[in-house]
């Protein structure tokens, strides 16, 4: 470690000499690579540990072979030159020689595949996922679909957030400061939850994009047409970056990877807050529905959200939770339900947060339909709820 | 070392008066002068000049592109050119220094060498052979001229993988007929060679004495003929999808973009030793020839090459390892890559045991014999760490990978063809290079690749991919030693052309018929520089 900072610092003086200073101070990128960084990103899964190993290993082994072969070479080179007056000697062929730098090089390489074979096979596995993330690669985006586990449902698109008066262009010269992130930065990152086995499905739209995030010793190629698979179970908390890595056209180098990896709770909370996002963003708060519709829609978020308490026949449980069926508020002025539904009362939670408006105005309207009820005011409008929320 | 010339020539003065020189000099009068001798060159001395000249062009281009390359790398930002014209560069600059340079520069060697270390008289096939040549530079020309259509020239990289490649404009058709005609000239090249090797061998040169050099490019020479048509049939069926309705390539037409890349890689990676297995034979030349002392194990040498060309055939989805393929898929290919690095290993242990108790010097040829060694061995160990498949996953597709193989091409491939240069233009020429530029070319380029190429296996660790015209700013350091290393590199290659070849074809110093004592070979028996016409009469070969 100690001679690895020693290096990089002269490193860093010979780069500077050579180069002149930078005309910006650049600092380590949080989840993606540092500045003259010597060796693989620091791990944060298991599998990417035993790349570092591997790789480790690896590096010793080959040094180890490297400095024997050479101070022979070497070694020969000094004495064995015709300056210092050595006499060639004749001979040639030993076929114990021969057959020995064979064998031993051969078993040498068996050794060296034993452990690859084992992280190689666990690299594969990836069964028993807690979440399964599709990743469509894009010219020139990354779009995320969760399809299974917490957080189901879930898509949107990822692209490179970094502007491009950081960048230039020929002849242009940038005229914003590049951040510690340049290029390592999108709108939208990926949230998943720490300790759970991610399975990432990819596949692409357009030409092979490769995603790819160095920390969690992953990179899978994104073919059209075709899905792949891969997996990642990351040890800690933070924001972990990868760039494409599969030439896909002109833009190659600004379509990054970034994953942000969050507690349990945080990965919770940010399901629910992505959840109300996507279905506000889904809906245009106002457009007039009809009660069909909305009765339509709102079964589906009574049955998801509203079941648990007030039952699926609307009858709630007696004494904990009011039934809907024939309630008064149910069937009377609007407004008051809305307001309960939006702002919550005694057990029943706040919804303002969760659903959108037109969820909302979804939900209300199936109420009042369902059941026995027939309300005089027999629909709520998302543009109504909007109104509530002021 | 002026000494070494005159011992030299007091050694081997017999060598002028030995049979063949004074005998041919009759007939220098048949000698085609003007534009014909090089149109309808037959004469495989005119036709390995024009192959070396050509491909030291098409080097040079190759070079300039590298250039402007690591111009825009040099900071992160664009400064002097849109993503998509960098991607043209990095295509072609991969496409011209393989197709362009590597491969003719070998081919160049083969015509001028082969028939005078077997004792024949010429190539097979005179004709095929002008044929072969006259190939190249339309073929070039078409691929330069793709800069200038509209869409520039392809930007799917060198391996031109579908479906980018479909994307591309009318420059993705014009590099396809290049590289098919290219293909045609290498295939043509190779029977040529192949017949020269197994048929015109001096009587008493049975195949098992036969010099390395020739021993490699007899291996290289099938390696070409089987993997060629392989790279034809994966561009056509690129041109037929991009032009003609099919979906070879395309999954929603049913095909399947992987298919590409193994086709591709099928013959790629025999390509690969296609590119460094005459270098070998030059290194396996050289290095006896200054130690003094015959190569440890001919036959170790002959059995390595093979095994490394019959290996080679299936180890090629290892440059795929992040498509997704079956484990045991994975798995095979990862144990059969390892596999390469035994023979290559061989190889290696066999050059250090030839110069081990020999008695050294070191001219040119063998200071970029030895620098060849130990620099590609570093390719080597590196392409040993890639073989292993977690590590190639963690590294596919970044710089380090970009080292490897400049490791491997550059003071590998390159680095061999210049030690052949040094070792064989007294023979072409006449005359002794500079052995002081020689030296400063050999020391310059040494360093400096090194300076250019070794940083870039940190920046693949660090993660940075290959192909990116921009790049995050933690990145920057190491770039931009590695664009001063390589405008170094750059300049080192225009003094060889200006300050060691050209003087040399001009003048200099007579070159004896043997300039180096420990040479041996049948190219040393005829004077230098060796007559138009050599071997009329087959030499005896004891």
């Amino acid at each position: 470690m100690k001679h690895a900072k020693r290096l990089q610092s002269l490193m860093l003086g010979a780069s500077l000499m050579a180069a002149g200073l930078p005309t910006w101070a650049v600092v380590d990128s949080q989840g993606g690579p540092a500045v003259l960084e010597l060796n693989l990103q620091t791990p944060v899964t298991q599998i990417a540990e035993q790349i570092y190993s591997l790789h480790n290993l690896m590096l010793v082994i080959c040094l180890v072979i490297f400095v024997a072969v050479f101070s022979v070479m070497f070694y020969s080179i000094l004495k064995h030159r015709k300056s210092v007056g050595h006499k060639a000697a004749t001979f040639h062929e030993s076929t114990t020689v021969e057959i020995l730098w064979t064998i031993v090089p051969f078993i040498i390489v068996i050794g060296m595949a034993l452990p690859a074979t084992k992280t190689l096979v666990s690299m594969k596995d990836t069964s028993n996922a807690d979440i399964t993330i599709k990743a469509t690669g894009m010219q020139w985006k990354w779009g995320y679909d969760y399809l299974k586990g917490d957080g189901e449902g879930i898509s949107f698109l990822s692209t490179l957030s970094t502007p491009r008066t950081q960048v230039g262009a020929p002849g242009v010269t940038p005229t914003e400061l590049r951040g510690d992130n340049y290029l390592m930065e999108v709108d939208n990152q990926v949230v998943v939850p720490v300790n759970k086995k991610i399975r990432l499905i990819t596949t692409a739209n357009d030409v092979i994009h490769s995603w790819s995030i160095p920390a969690f010793g992953v990179k899978q190629d994104a073919i059209p047409g075709f899905v792949r698979d891969t997996w990642f179970k990351v040890d800690k908390i933070g924001i972990y970056r990868g760039l494409c890595s599969e030439l896909c056209g002109k833009e190659h180098a600004f379509m990054p990877i970034v994953v942000n990896v969050v507690s349990d709770d945080d990965y919770k909370k940010w399901v629910t807050t992505k959840k109300t996002e996507m279905a506000a963003l889904a809906d245009d708060p106002s457009k007039v529905w009809t009660v069909d519709e909305l009765k339509q829609r709102g079964e589906k978020i009574y049955t998801s959200n509203c079941v648990a308490c007030h039952q699926a026949t609307g009858k709630g449980v007696p004494g904990a939770f009011p039934a809907l069926d024939g309630s008064v508020i149910v069937n009377g002025a609007k407004a008051g339900q809305v307001a309960i539904v939006l702002n919550g009362k005694n057990a029943m939670p706040a919804w303002k947060a969760t659903l959108s408006d037109t969820e909302i105005a979804a939900v209300i309207t199936y109420t009042r339909n369902n059941w026995s009820n027939k309300a005089a005011e027999n629909i709520v409008q998302p543009a109504e709820v909007l109104a509530a929320r002021k | 070392m002026s000494n070494i010339a005159v011992d030299q020539a007091q050694a081997h003065a017999h060598d002028h008066s030995h049979g063949q020189a004074g005998a041919h000099d009759e007939h220098d009068h048949h000698t085609p002068h003007g534009w014909r001798r090089y149109l309808f060159a037959t004469n495989h001395k005119d036709i390995g000049n024009l192959y070396l000249i050509f491909a030291f062009t098409m080097l040079m281009t190759g070079g300039v592109m590298a250039l402007l390359i690591r111009s825009e790398l040099f900071q992160p930002g664009l400064q002097l050119m849109q993503p998509e014209f960098f991607n043209q560069l990095t295509t072609m600059h991969g496409l011209v220094m393989v197709f362009g340079a590597i491969m003719p520069a070998f081919v160049g060697f083969a015509n001028w060498m082969i028939p005078l270390q077997i004792g024949a008289s010429d190539m097979a096939f005179a004709r095929m052979n002008n044929f072969s040549f006259w190939l190249m530079p339309p073929a070039a020309i078409l691929l330069m001229a793709s800069f200038w259509v509209p869409g520039g020239a392809t930007a799917a990289g060198w391996t031109l993988y579908a479906p980018l490649s479909t994307q591309m404009g009318p420059g993705m058709d014009m590099a396809i007929f290049a590289i098919h005609i290219m293909g045609a000239s290498s295939i043509m090249g190779s029977i040529n060679i192949i017949t020269t090797i197994l048929n015109m061998r001096a009587p008493g040169m049975t195949l098992m004495k036969m010099p390395m050099f020739c021993w490699t490019w007899l291996i290289t020479a099938y390696l070409l003929i089987a993997v060629m048509p392989v790279l034809a049939g994966a561009i056509t069926m690129t041109l037929t999808d991009r032009h003609f309705g099919t979906s070879f390539f395309n999954a929603a037409g049913g095909g399947d973009p992987v298919m590409y890349q193994h086709i591709f890689w099928f013959f790629g990676h025999p390509e690969v030793y296609i590119m460094i297995l005459p270098a070998f034979g030059i290194v396996s030349q050289i290095v006896p020839a200054f130690a003094r002392k015959p190569l440890f194990g001919y036959a170790s040498m002959v059995y390595a090459t093979s095994s490394i060309a019959i290996l080679s055939f299936i180890v090629w989805a290892h440059h795929m390892f992040t498509t997704g393929m079956p484990v045991t898929a994975q798995l095979f290919f990862m144990y059969a890559t390892m596999l390469i690095s035994v023979p290559t290993g061989v190889k290696v242990f066999n050059w250090v045991a030839t110069m081990w108790k020999g008695s050294m010097t070191f001219e040119t040829p063998m200071l970029f014999a030895v620098g060849f060694i130990f620099v590609f061995t570093m390719g080597g160990f590196t392409g040993l760490i890639l073989a292993v498949t977690p590590i190639d996953i963690q590294l596919q597709d970044t710089y380090y990978v970009v080292a490897h193989f400049h490791y491997v091409l550059v003071a590998g491939s390159l680095f061999a063809l210049f030690a052949g240069f040094y070792y064989w233009s007294p023979k072409w020429t006449g005359f002794m290079y500079n052995e002081t530029r020689g030296k400063i070319h050999f020391w310059g380029s040494l360093i400096l690749f090194n300076v250019t190429f070794f940083p870039m296996h940190f920046l693949g660790l660090a993660g940075m991919p290959r192909r990116y015209a921009d790049y995050p700013a933690q990145f920057t350091d190491f770039n931009q030693i590695a664009t001063i290393g390589a405008f170094g590199f750059g300049l080192m290659q225009v003094y060889f052309l200006l300050a060691v070849v050209i003087p040399c074809f001009k003048g200099g110093k007579p070159a004896l018929a043997k300039p180096w004592d420990g040479a041996e070979g049948l190219e040393w028996t005829v004077p230098s520089p060796a007559p138009f016409h050599t071997f009329e009469e087959p030499p005896v070969f004891k």
